[in-house]
């Protein structure tokens, strides 16, 4: 894992007093709420409905134990004893006093962490592939260009005050697992003829206006990669639309201007940047990446387990991810209890997953971009203890990719932006399917609930995904089908006419019953809608 | 309209200027847009607006004594990039932030190249000083001298 050194824990040490700045001069009247809010945005504090909420961010997904203590112990000081891990691997507390958000930065400090740019019209925390590092399909652990990335985005001069904020995903496999093309940059590590580099997607995003990336460039040599992104932002932030914050993304500017014409542009700054010495020197990223080396694994480790308890056998199979190392696999601990909120973590549980972490996964864990947690490196052979621990503290829910393991996003219940609740209709849909016991049965299937078009419960992406509308005052859902936001990147269409709140858990089981019906071997739900298409659904809908 | 500029008195005038990082004499000429600067041969200051294109000027540097970046609205960041792209062709000239500039720009414009700041509101200037002191180290190049952290790590 990535370690601060003294320069690093001094930037970090620096915000957390500028930031008490800031918030003494908001206190002391010296800043309007108008000038304060970008400030404070800017460093992850939103005001929501009924406090401040503040995002904590975790570049590239990956915890040690004593960061994931310290989240636990946060959410105890100053929230209510939860945290909610979020879509791009950050996690947020929904109570927050603003006077003592300053005291809960250097707290992070203390642990290597900070809040910077989790919010803002800024580049935001970079987010990577949860298994990376570990996945027996990946080229090379993209986490050291993520860090390289993160440290030349953190408090980048010409880039804080973008028309709107700036997601970019780092990748090195060919499965994406962190919906690389659905985000304003999305970099896959490649190799082209023994050398390694970076293509580059460009102006993907949800939203109101979805989008998927396109290509601009198949490799940009690694000598080369932080001047790139800097062209990219750089046309972006002279010709992104300011002119409504609707169209603001980078999507739209590629859309407008098409992506040749924006490349163009690109490519004509970033010859002209070359010649400015921008890039960080290549020394910087072999210094990086033996902090991402593997752990020390053992070998001759055992690779058969007993299966002789079914619910264990159950968790395994759906649970765990294929390890590079022979002997380990990855664990996911599922933060989707049935019935709970998703991505919710309790004080208890952080602390659990902390110790579990040490004890099991070489002090280390990841969050998901589905809102739960993996322990990358766990032995073969512990995974009964694991599970047994997992299991007696609510953790060990075993659906990890089924249509219980909903992304949603905090909706009406917390959000001042929603127009209806998504929590609510989460833990409805699985309680319904876990109590018809069907959830095994249907396999993979990613729903995604949103509540509102700004799509942060990437509704678009969902294979089924539902978005929440205000129809007259009155909370409606509108149902949408075939999206994906893995390699296969694809967006959701809506089947026709919004439902009211159990008509929409209705209509969700009503299209699970038409893809078990329809489905040929081996096929997913998502399979089974590409093959038949959207018509038999709606059919089954609304009639006719 | 109250806030209507005429020919006149457009720009910033030496008063106005609150905080400045160069020892020649302040600029004191009477600026005009980008594109009347175009069309002027003489014209040695110039105001540039967020919509206007930077680059459309770099044929003219070695005229210009003084440019002149508005900030209408804080949050409108395209004024960054116009310093940069200024400074990394080799402007040497005073580069003047004016607007909606609060404490909390200040460090970034420092870094984008601007020497000079009329903020539009006069700034408290121990809050001022203080943000410009504040950051020892920076991540990344920019239009300032300041080596990054990558690079003095490798000295």
């Amino acid at each position: 894992m990535y370690k601060y050194d003294s320069y690093d824990q001094a930037m970090v040490d620096t915000r957390v007093e500028e930031f008490r700045d800031q918030t003494r001069r908001r206190l002391e009247g010296k800043l309007s709420e108008e000038q304060f809010r970008p400030l404070r945005l800017m460093n992850g504090l939103y005001l929501q409905l009924h406090a401040y909420m503040l995002r904590v961010a975790i570049p590239y997904g990956t915890l040690n134990s004593a960061q994931m203590h310290a989240l636990a112990d946060i959410a105890e000081k100053y929230d209510r004893g939860y945290g909610h891990f979020t879509t791009r691997q950050n996690i947020q507390y929904n109570w927050i006093k603003l006077e003592e958000a300053p005291d809960l930065l250097a707290d992070l400090a203390k642990v290597e962490m900070h809040a910077i740019q989790t919010s803002g019209n800024c580049i935001r925390n970079i987010s990577s592939d949860h298994f990376a590092g570990v996945a027996a399909d990946e080229l090379i652990d993209p986490r050291p260009y993520a860090e390289l990335l993160r440290q030349w985005s953190s408090f980048h001069p010409e880039f804080s005050f973008l028309p709107r904020k700036f997601k970019i995903a780092v990748i090195a496999a060919e499965k994406d697992r962190a919906a690389m093309k659905l985000h304003d940059i999305g970099i896959q590590i490649v190799e082209r003829n023994g050398e390694i580099g970076a293509a580059f997607y460009v102006g993907g995003g949800m939203g109101r206006t979805p989008m998927i990336a396109p290509c601009i460039r198949e490799f940009v040599p690694l000598d080369q990669l932080v001047t790139y992104a800097e062209a990219c932002l750089r046309v972006y932030n002279r010709y992104g639309r300011r002119d409504t914050k609707y169209k603001a993304r980078i999507k739209i500017l590629v859309h407008e201007l098409g992506a040749e014409e924006y490349t163009r542009q690109v490519e004509e700054e970033f010859t002209h940047l070359l010649e400015q010495g921008v890039e960080p020197p290549l020394a910087e990223l072999e210094r990086i990446k033996p902090y991402f080396a593997d752990p020390a694994f053992e070998t001759g480790l055992p690779t058969e387990i007993d299966r002789s308890d079914p619910d264990f056998a159950l968790w395994v199979d759906t649970n765990t991810h294929p390890h590079k190392a022979p002997g380990y696999v990855s664990a996911v601990i599922s933060l989707k209890p049935v019935g709970g909120i998703p991505g919710d973590a309790s004080t208890e549980q952080m602390h659990l997953m902390a110790e579990l972490s040490k004890e099991y996964s070489f002090d280390e864990s990841r969050v998901t971009h589905t809102q739960n947690i993996v322990l990358p490196h766990v032995k073969i052979a512990d995974l009964h203890a694991l599970w047994t621990r997992l299991d007696a503290a609510g953790l060990g829910s075993p659906n990890l990719d089924t249509i219980e393991d909903i992304i949603a996003c905090p909706g009406l219940d917390y959000c001042s932006l929603a127009n209806a609740r998504s929590i609510p209709i989460a833990q409805q849909i699985s309680e319904r399917f876990a109590k018809k016991g069907r959830t095994q049965e249907l396999g993979e299937l990613k729903l995604k609930i949103s509540g509102c078009i700004n799509a942060c419960g990437h509704h678009h992406a969902g294979h089924i995904g539902i978005l929440g509308v205000d129809k007259k005052g009155v909370e409606n859902y509108q149902l949408l089908l075939g999206g994906s936001e893995a390699e296969d990147t694809a967006l959701a269409k809506i089947t026709g006419r919004g439902f009211d709140e159990e008509g929409i858990v209705n209509a969700v089981e009503t299209v699970t019953d038409i893809y078990l019906d329809q489905r040929e071997e081996g096929e997913r739900f998502l399979d089974t809608y590409r093959r038949i298409g959207m018509e038999p659904f709606k059919e089954a809908l609304y009639g006719e | 309209m109250a806030n209507e500029v005429s020919e006149t008195d457009f720009g910033t005038s030496p008063d106005d200027v609150q905080f400045r990082f160069r020892d020649d004499e302040v600029a004191d000429h009477a600026q005009v847009t980008v594109d009347s600067f175009l069309e002027q041969t003489n014209a040695v200051a110039v105001r540039i607006e967020p919509g206007d294109d930077a680059r459309d000027l770099l044929p003219f540097l070695d005229r210009l004594q003084l440019v002149e970046v508005n900030f209408p609205v804080f949050g409108d960041g395209r004024g960054y990039s116009s310093a940069r792209v200024l400074r990394e062709a080799g402007y040497t000239g005073e580069l003047r932030a004016v607007g909606d500039i609060g404490i909390d720009q200040l460090a970034y414009l420092r870094r984008c190249g601007f020497d000079a700041f009329a903020p539009e509101a006069a700034l408290d200037e121990e809050d001022a000083q203080a943000a410009f002191a504040r950051w020892d180290n920076v991540y990344q190049h920019a239009a300032d001298a300041r080596r990054p952290i990558p690079e003095l790590r490798h000295e």
